[in-house]
């Protein structure tokens, strides 16, 4: 038995008001009034993104440091070269990789655990659960760093006191004095602030597995593995797609818990983080830039690999086609 | 359903919630720690205390506290009202008319949702401050519509695409003017998703963390995120953790009251945003 999915629906019939096959003057009519009520918004998503893009291409270009104006001077692409062949550069790409890595992967298997059981909870207790899994979501990411950093903090936390008996764990353990333990307590706030997002989107994704299907499978004998396998996985492909999409992308931008609970200390430091310290701490402008070109990047190959290599096709996981 | 299985759904379900509010329980119940019980290394304060609150309220810590609570509410509601007023007509287009650059649109709003925040706050520092935007609200609330309005674009044409947009002609012919099958018909059709939108839009807004700490200097434009997050303490020989315990609970409240109220539709539209929009 090979993947089963059923074939997708029907075409969408075309409105009424769709023009013929000449461009009328209502057609055109409707055409300007599509620009003029959806021109101002595309006008300020670009405003706001492609200009300063831009502008940090530009400042990349330059050494230039906003405590001495007077010596900027053109140097061409040596910002990014001075970039790529700094281990700092590498170190936080590495860094940023592994946490990504950790929390997406860990993220996918735990909001699909909690997608099924909310999917199949008892009417009555549905509305606690969503209730419940919208508070990390909605819970600032300052304020579930803070949380997070407090409970393993040697100090003020209990975790050391609650979680003696683990071997490696005692009193005296600082979670926040070294890389590996950093990185943990990091990702863990990560993954209980983002899972919630996730699995609400994977909640949607298996709602859209026809019960028809299932029922079928059940028929013919398969085992709740075998369904899981060929029956709800392939169908709920697209939505699978788009929520490792949207979160790895979000990963790769971690910022505000690596700032809350070190710093950067031990090497923690994230693709952001350089970013931000570049240009905000130190006031390098052009390296800053440089930064922010390079993540840039980083970000739309990320996503330009999703789309071609996955074949993640958002139009269909929007019920398009 | 078997009581046995009855009983591992419940099970399931109470591990939800434990996970998902037990760190917010934990903060909670930091905030009620005196300082000397901070360290005491148990979960729940030995005695419950409400100094902390008094510190960021009005004792010492409030000039830093209060002023950045204002900043963020006002920041984010004008941030929040001005991407849904530009989103609306964007959705309406998006799920009324045919007209070519549709899939341009959302795909320009998908692209910025994706940006990386901080590759726009290099060049903003820049240029806010040889502009004078440097430290104001709307040096943030320009960059906040990066946030709120490419979600906001998506969420409401899933929305509006919902809407039976036939039933105004039906008004019409039913003999409502144009202005009353717009007001009677369409408006409390698309309320609820213009409504829906603003609450999730107001949320990401709320979170931000990356703008507010760079492109603020000081208690004039400063969000409570960057407020916490750069808190430490009214004078260095004390502890912050209590007051940004505090700080936490408080800016954590209207979250909260909005999810618990308004939960149903906050899943809808993130979904819809999401996987339909």
């Amino acid at each position: 038995m090979s993947t089963t999915t059923l074939p997708p629906a029907g075409k969408k019939t075309e409105p009424v008001s769709a023009p013929e096959r000449h461009t009328s003057d209502r057609a055109k009519a409707e055409r300007k009034l599509g620009w003029l009520l959806a021109g101002p918004a595309l006008a300020v998503m670009l405003l706001v993104t492609a200009y300063p893009i831009a502008q940090a291409f530009y400042d990349s270009l330059f050494d230039y440091r906003l405590t001495d104006p007077e010596n900027r001077s053109f140097t061409g692409l040596s910002n990014y070269g001075v970039i790529l062949s700094d281990p700092l550069w590498w170190t936080a790409m590495g860094v940023t990789a592994l946490i990504t890595l950790i929390t997406v992967a860990v993220e996918l298997v735990l909001g699909f655990a909690l997608a099924l059981v909310m999917n199949k909870a008892l009417r009555s207790i549905r509305p606690v659960l969503r209730a419940a899994i919208l508070i990390p979501y909605a819970v600032i990411t300052v304020v579930s760093a803070f949380a997070w950093q407090f409970a393993f903090d040697i100090n003020t936390g209990f975790v050391n006191s609650w979680f003696a008996w683990l071997p490696g764990v005692d009193p005296s353990t600082d979670w926040f004095g070294d890389f590996g333990t950093s990185i943990f307590v990091i990702c863990l706030a990560e993954i209980w602030k983002t899972t919630p997002f996730i699995s609400l989107l994977l909640l949607a994704g298996l709602a859209q597995v026809p019960e028809v299907l299932q029922e079928a499978a059940q028929v013919d004998g398969a085992t709740w593995w075998q369904r899981m396998r060929r029956v709800t996985l392939p169908n709920m492909k697209a939505a699978i797609m788009v929520a490792l999409l949207f979160r790895t992308l979000d990963a790769f931008r971690v910022f505000d818990s690596i700032f809350i609970m070190t710093a950067g200390a031990n090497s923690t430091e994230s693709v952001s983080f350089l970013a931000y310290r570049q240009t905000i701490s130190r006031l390098e402008i052009g390296l800053g830039s440089a930064v922010s070109v390079l993540l840039f990047l980083v970000v739309v190959l990320i996503a330009f690999s999703f789309i071609k290599g996955f074949k993640v096709d958002l139009a269909q996981a929007r019920g398009e086609r | 359903m078997s009581t046995k299985e009855r009983t591992g759904w419940i099970i399931g379900g109470v591990l939800i919630v434990v996970y998902c509010l037990a760190p917010i329980a934990w903060i909670v119940s930091l905030s009620f720690k005196a300082p000397s019980d901070l360290a005491n290394g148990s979960f729940l304060p030995s005695a419950f205390t409400g100094e902390n609150y008094a510190l960021i309220l009005n004792g010492s810590a409030s000039d830093l506290f209060l002023p950045a609570l204002r900043n963020s509410f006002a920041i984010c509601l004008i941030a929040t009202f001005i991407s849904c007023v530009l989103a609306m007509f964007a959705a309406y287009a998006i799920a009324r008319l045919d007209f070519p650059g549709k899939k341009f649109i959302l795909g320009t709003a998908l692209a910025v949702a994706i940006f990386p925040v901080i590759s726009i706050v290099t060049p903003l520092f820049n240029l806010w401050r040889n502009i004078g935007l440097y430290d104001t609200w709307p040096g943030l609330i320009i960059p906040y519509l990066s946030l709120t309005l490419p979600l906001s674009i998506w969420t409401m044409s899933a929305f509006f695409r919902e809407i039976p947009w036939e039933m105004e002609q039906a008004a019409q012919v039913d003999g409502a003017t144009t202005w009353q099958a717009f007001r009677k018909v369409i408006v409390p059709l698309a309320a609820p998703g213009v409504f829906t939108t603003a609450i999730i839009a107001f949320f990401i807004a709320w979170n931000d963390f990356v703008y507010g700490i760079s492109l603020t200097s000081t208690e004039a434009s400063r969000p409570v995120p960057a407020a916490l997050g750069l808190f430490s303490g009214a004078s260095q020989f004390e502890d912050p953790t209590g007051a940004i315990a505090a700080a936490a609970v408080i800016v954590t409240i209207p979250v909260v009251v909005l999810v618990l109220v308004f939960q149903r539709r906050i899943v809808a539209g993130l979904t819809n945003g999401a996987v339909k929009g």
